[in-house]
């Protein structure tokens, strides 16, 4: 199932609805960063509250997702990882480590305005 | 110590002569009660065994032991004899008596009547072959159920007390909106550090939190699991958007942590609580303000 990406304001929104396999996770890795450069957006959000397990694969693509975009000038930040997911992929050794993480959507959008705003008003 | 039976006896031991033959051992425990009693208390106390006892306890519940004793060995149902070991089970460890105590005494109860039942029969080798042959798996039954009891109890005890700490076990609290302390104190064991990481992480959705300020400065020691724990804690919290600061690291623990070599990068570690709190107040953009001047001194205000 492809996972719909919805533009608002200057982010992209992946709201994942449903367990995913791995191609499902490569086709939602090559659709962000596309259209992070087809809209010009300024950060990206993958909401993955519905999944009840992040394996390997999915951490490295959605590592490779946050670098990616960063390297096309935007940030990324996951959101809505579950307690019991979070623990499990500790206990796996499966960190994130330098992806950015919020609590829900709305947190997420919060990190967003501020990164981004943040270095807007200095610029 | 067991007596395999001799090939072959004078009484051959049928169902019937054994019960005869028990009915017979009763009854010369019974007369011989007072002396045979006595001998054993003066064993036990020989043995250095029940030193959390007085004198006269240890002579009461070996009255109660031998008579519960005799009435197994005659009517061959532990039932009576169950409830009593736990009874007596319950009484005595919180006195701090020992397994081995509880053996060692029922065991010398079997010894002591075993040597009043030679000195009876040294005559009649074959007799005393039957006696003992109607004796032993009785008295061995007895000593496994008065151990079996005495053990099932202080389990029962220890799964008790674990049940108490568990449920003693540690509050994640608010402090401020998005601001959770969570003060640990005694001893983690893996069980209770899994629990007090669900704890957190399900209080960190439920209060919405961006920081958590994890107290450590209660407990005494850690290890490298514990620390690896809290290692995964700090991860797990940062996958859930929350940072978490580690307060109350004692110089010791700090010490044990760089020995065993923990990777502590990851980790916020700040001094004491009262620094947690206000590096978080800090993360979460709070500025506290003194208003006007404090009261000179406190008992003023109250006249």
């Amino acid at each position: 199932m492809r996972v719909p990406i919805l533009k608002q304001r200057d982010y992209l929104i992946a709201s994942i609805q449903s367990a995913l396999s791995d191609e499902d996770l490569l086709q939602l890795r090559d659709d962000l960063v596309e259209q992070t450069g087809r809209y010009r957006s300024r950060g990206a959000i993958v909401d993955v509250t519905v999944l009840d397990v992040i394996d390997s694969f999915a951490v490295r693509t959605l590592r490779a997702v946050a670098h990616m975009i960063s390297l096309r000038g935007a940030e990324t930040v996951i959101v809505g990882i579950q307690p019991e997911v979070a623990f499990a992929m500790v206990q796996l050794g499966l960190t994130l480590e330098d992806v950015a993480t919020a609590l829900d959507l709305e947190e997420g959008l919060a990190f967003l305005d501020r990164r981004i705003g943040g270095a807007a008003k200095h610029a | 110590m067991s007596k395999r039976r001799p090939p072959a006896t004078a009484v051959e031991p049928t169902p019937e002569s054994t019960a005869a033959l028990l009915r017979e051992l009763v009854a010369h425990l019974r007369r011989n009660r007072t002396q045979l009693r006595e001998e054993w208390a003066r064993r036990i106390t020989e043995s250095r065994l029940l030193t959390a006892m007085t004198r006269e306890e240890i002579f009461a519940e070996a009255t109660s032991v031998y008579d519960n004793y005799v009435e197994v060995l005659e009517t061959g149902s532990v039932e009576a004899l169950q409830a009593y070991a736990r009874n007596l089970s319950e009484r005595i460890i919180p006195r701090g008596v020992e397994t081995h105590e509880v053996l060692g005494i029922v065991l010398l109860l079997r010894d002591v009547l075993a040597r009043s039942l030679f000195k009876k029969y040294q005559d009649n080798f074959a007799l005393l072959n039957a006696v003992l042959d109607a004796y032993e798996p009785a008295a061995n039954r007895i000593a496994n159920t008065v151990a079996v009891g005495f053990v099932q109890e202080r389990e029962r005890i220890i799964r008790q007390q674990q049940e108490a700490i568990r449920e003693l076990s540690t509050p994640v609290l608010q402090v401020r909106d998005r601001l959770l302390i969570l003060p640990i104190i005694g001893v983690i064991d893996p069980q209770r550090a899994r629990q007090l990481t669900e704890q957190l992480l399900r209080g960190i959705r439920s209060n919405r939190a961006k920081v958590v300020v994890v107290d450590i400065t209660g407990v005494p020691s850690v290890d490298a699991t514990v620390a690896n724990h809290l290692v995964q804690t700090v991860d797990a919290s940062r996958l859930m958007g929350a940072n978490v600061i580690v307060t109350g690291l004692s110089s010791e623990i700090a010490q044990t942590l760089v020995t065993i070599g923990v990777d502590l990068g990851k980790i916020n570690a700040v001094g004491d609580l009262q620094g947690g709190i206000e590096e978080a107040e800090r993360l979460l953009g709070y500025k506290v303000l003194m208003v006007g001047e404090s009261p000179v001194s406190v008992p003023e205000r109250g006249k």
